[in-house]
């Protein structure tokens, strides 16, 4: 059993972090352990546990701001937000039950800094940013024992470098978090979804596309192919019988009232169209956001896809072309941006076929979130980068963590 | 003001470098002369000023790489340059450096409709972006007010803001992806037209970054649709505490404004007499507030604003009934920094970001700071995000005069800490608040930002002299130092 050190101050931290320095100890970095299936898996003997570092240390709703410890569980930043009827607007998923994670009501939900060190965001991503666009300061200890902070508690702010951007999606890898200032916006009063029926895959991208450009301001853009769709919980996805495009609109009840009527009406010729209210609207962009959409068969690799929006459909052509037989599922975000792909499991996971379709149509990055801790020891989970790229992210890894003893790893060969 | 020590041996070499540069940029692209070096001696922070070793005008990438590969291989620095409207004097030129301008690359490369990006080169004005756009609806969010002359890479290179950031975010939340060149002229692309970059943040780290990690040679930004509907509220108060308390009911109520703008009484009347907006001169402060999005949201919103403001004891209410009214309300703001440059000979341009809730609080020890000091000051302030633009008027032709405004400014800044805040919202670091960097990091935290400029350009070539009062060698940053010793660079120059 590796060796687990739960720290609950940073100054704690700091210390560990000293001592690991002077014994070249390697570091596996844990929160609640909800997301440690994605990545590459770390395998050092000893464990840096974070989730002892918990509290909001500061949240005035008027100033939109709200710092909290990097071990703070979601569930305490939740009930924070919703008591001030504000919230994280990249609508951070929960991606418990994707990675085979429990995921009832009682189990723990994950921390913010593990939210932030894996950057996730959810269909909000296309109008209000990823949570990196939300990170406005971190400190944290760095893989030379030193604490480090940078940018601050407020909006604007441009002194220094912005290194909290680097720490949103480094998996842990430069600095051991133990404190985040985020950007928090307030809740919208109401959703509505209008979902258009039956449309082709490309004529979905198109659709998404005049949602997007409309002055109706989309906060949500997704396509379930007829199959995806026949899983929804919302009955009236479910029971339709056809693919569906989801755009949804966000606001004061009148102006989502007015724009909702107006989108119905542009978007008529494209296929019958229906409209969600309340519960059903956010339980859609829910199962859309956690990926609750792909979840049989549980062997199935699951692969991310971030493309330009319109090249989705086309993406996903390809694939269907140079892999016959592997695609068992897929569904898109972002306006056909973001495709989330179930495939038939084999032992390279189709990295070629998937990196290759996208690389053909426009470039983006592909992720393989789910697959046998085997297969993502040997398949770059991460999209490989040009050698000088890959030199120069070394290199920021490296003025982090020289002696590379952060989630070694968990990134890739040598981060 | 120190700027490192030029190297006397670059200087002595300067010929011979003018004409390796010819070979790589040709025709009129490298410059020696004294009347062509004069006109980039200074960006917009003009009270500094320092003629280029050289300037170099590619205009490829394949010209920008193989100018820094030459000056990387010949140890030649490098300081970048967009457009000049820097208010920090991130583009000041060195006496040792080839001052690299962008100027060349003016074309706009990509405008793609579907995916709501435009790809351009650095060169390209911020507004040109929205111009090429805003006939089929669009527009280019960030809105610094220099836009009509600042470059998007220079936009890139400072995270510019502007009015909008409160709702549509900094240049850094706008950006798509990246074409850049490192010092040793390795040629980057990062992002494009899908959202994020993915891997480390590289995107995230360069913006913001003054020009001391690379060139960026293409930008890819993402467009808006243009709202439906934009009104402003123009809003007069009694009192600076009654507008801030007014911006925070707004905010607590749920309500993003697309722009709320705060003026002073000597903001208000500079503006007035120079524009006439017909704005209201027995108020103490005004607040601007814009309202955009559908036609329905921004009736039922305005409505909110008015009633909070009746609340907070608002003395005069206007609320824009056209376009040209919008304009014209705008108007004032938008020329306030030239206006108070009509009733003082000079004024000096702050930039710190505070909590909102300090506002009446920095405000009144301003106050206080400017009778100790004997100047004048105006502020404009993007009260929705807290950022402060105090100007301060002084006379450089009186003897001591600027000193007096830097101290002044100093204080302000050192204030803004001090509650809360942060020395620069969107005009850098640059020269201008370099030696204040110890007000809000320690040694450590610069080291760490000095070490990732490492990773970037380890032979510190790029920009020298901006963002970090000290300067380390990249070979002593890599050492690991021990925990509890003292620190061990006692013979590191500081300037």
């Amino acid at each position: 059993m590796p060796q687990t050190y739960r720290p609950d101050t940073a100054a704690q931290v700091a210390e560990l972090m000293a001592w690991a320095v002077a014994e070249a100890t390697p570091l596996s970095l844990r929160g609640q352990d909800t997301k440690a299936a994605l990545g590459r898996a770390t395998n050092t003997s000893h464990v840096l546990d974070l989730s002892a570092l918990t509290g909001i240390i500061d949240y005035a709703p008027n100033e939109l701001v709200l710092t909290a410890q990097a071990g703070t569980s979601l569930t305490d930043v939740q009930a924070a937000l919703d008591e001030a009827g504000q919230m994280l607007a990249f609508e951070p998923p929960d991606w418990r039950a994707l990675l085979g994670r429990p995921n009832g009501p009682n189990d723990p939900p994950g921390t913010l800094g593990g939210l932030i060190a894996c950057n996730l965001a959810g269909p909000r991503r296309l109008s209000a940013g990823a949570a990196r666009d939300h990170l406005l300061g971190v400190h944290g200890v760095t893989g030379r024992a030193e604490a480090v902070k940078s940018g601050g508690r407020v909006v604007k702010n441009v002194t220094g470098f912005d290194l909290s951007k680097l720490m949103a999606g480094s998996f842990g890898t430069l600095m051991a978090l133990t404190e985040l200032s985020l950007r928090v916006v307030p809740r919208p009063e109401t959703a509505r979804t209008v979902l258009v029926l039956g449309t082709g895959e490309h004529a979905a991208m198109e659709v998404m596309s005049h949602g997007l450009r409309s002055p109706h301001e989309v906060s949500g853009a997704a396509f379930l192919p007829e199959l995806v769709a026949a899983d929804s919980e919302v009955a009236a996805v479910r029971e339709c019988g056809r693919a569906v495009v989801a755009l949804r609109i966000e606001g004061p009840e009148p102006s989502v009232a007015w724009r909702s009527e107006a989108l119905r009406n542009e978007l008529s010729g494209w296929g019958p169209t229906e409209s969600l209210d309340g519960a059903d609207s956010a339980a859609l962009w829910t199962e859309v956001r956690d990926v609750r959409l792909l979840m049989t068969p549980p062997e199935a690799q699951i692969w991310r896809l971030s493309v330009a929006p319109m090249a989705g459909a086309a993406v996903v052509r390809t694939l269907e072309d140079h892999a016959p037989g592997a695609l068992l599922g897929w569904y898109y975000d972002w306006g056909g941006g973001l495709v989330w792909l179930a495939l038939a499991p084999t032992d390279h996971a189709h990295a070629a076929a998937v990196r290759q379709a996208i690389a053909l149509h426009g470039g983006g990055h592909a992720t393989l979130v789910r697959a046998d801790p085997a297969v993502r020891a040997h398949v770059a989970v991460f999209q490989p980068q040009p050698s000088a790229l890959a030199a120069l992210s070394r290199r920021v890894k490296e003025s982090f963590d020289p002696k590379g003893l952060l989630n070694p790893g968990r990134m890739g060969e040598g981060r | 003001m120190r700027m490192p020590e030029p190297d006397a041996k670059t200087i002595a070499r300067r010929a011979r470098i003018a004409r390796d540069l010819r070979r790589i940029v040709p025709g009129d692209g490298v410059i020696v002369d004294e009347d062509g070096l004069r006109a980039y001696e200074c960006d917009g922070l003009s009270a500094y000023r320092q003629p280029p070793l050289i300037v170099a005008l590619p205009s490829t990438t394949e010209q920008v790489s193989r100018v820094l590969r030459y000056c990387h291989e010949n140890a030649v620095k490098i300081v970048p340059r967009g457009a000049g409207t820097s208010l920090s004097g991130g583009a000041l030129p060195l006496a040792d450096a080839v001052t690299l301008g962008l100027g060349k690359f003016n074309r706009i490369l990509d405008i793609d409709l579907a995916n709501r990006c435009v790809v351009a080169q650095p060169g390209v004005t911020n507004l040109a972006i929205t111009q090429a756009v805003q006939a089929e609806g669009f527009y280019y969010a960030p809105d610094p007010s220099s836009q009509i002359a600042c470059s998007i890479g220079g936009n890139v290179a400072e995270n510019a803001g502007g009015v909008h950031c409160l709702k549509y975010g900094l240049t850094t939340n706008n950006l798509l992806g990246l074409e850049m060149v490192l010092m040793t002229g390795e040629v980057l692309r990062l992002g494009g037209k899908h959202l994020d970059a993915g891997d480390y943040d590289l995107m995230g780290v360069i913006t913001g970054s003054e020009g001391l990690l690379g060139v960026i040679t293409e930008v890819t930004v993402r467009i808006l649709r243009a709202p439906e509907t934009a009104r402003v509220v123009l809003m007069g108060f009694p009192d600076n505490e009654s507008a801030a308390a007014t911006v925070a009911a707004i905010i607590a109520a749920g309500i993003i404004p697309a722009g709320l703008e705060m003026m002073d009484r000597p903001a208000i009347h500079a503006a007035e007499d120079f524009v006439h907006a017909d704005y209201p001169l027995d108020v103490e402060a005004l607040l601007i507030c814009e309202l955009d999005g559908p036609e329905a949201e921004v009736t039922h919103r305005i409505e909110q604003v008015e009633s909070l403001a009746r609340h907070h004891g608002v003395k005069t209410l206007r609320v824009s009934a056209s376009d040209a009214e919008r304009a014209l309300f705008w108007a004032g703001r938008k020329a306030a920094f030239p206006a108070v440059g009509r009733i003082s000979p000079d004024y000096y341009c702050m930039d710190g970001t505070i909590p909102r809730h300090a506002l009446p609080t920095v405000l009144s020890r301003m106050a206080a700071m400017a009778s100790h000091y004997g100047l004048r000051v105006a502020n404009v302030f993007h009260a929705g995000d807290g950022n402060l633009h105090p100007l301060i008027l002084f006379d450089a032709n009186t003897p001591g005069e600027l000193e007096r405004a830097e101290q002044f400014g100093a204080d302000i800044l050192k204030l803004c800490v001090e509650v809360g805040g942060v020395l620069t919202g969107e005009h850098g670091v640059g020269v201008e608040k370099r030696d204040l960097m110890g007000e809000m990091f320690s040694e450590i935290d610069l080291m760490q930002q000095q070490r990732l400029k490492c990773a970037f350009d380890p032979g510190q070539l790029l920009n020298p002299g901006k963002v970090f009062p000290t300067l380390h060698r990249c070979a002593e940053l890599g050492q690991m130092r021990m925990s509890g010793g003292s620190m061990p660079f006692p013979e590191i120059p500081r300037f």
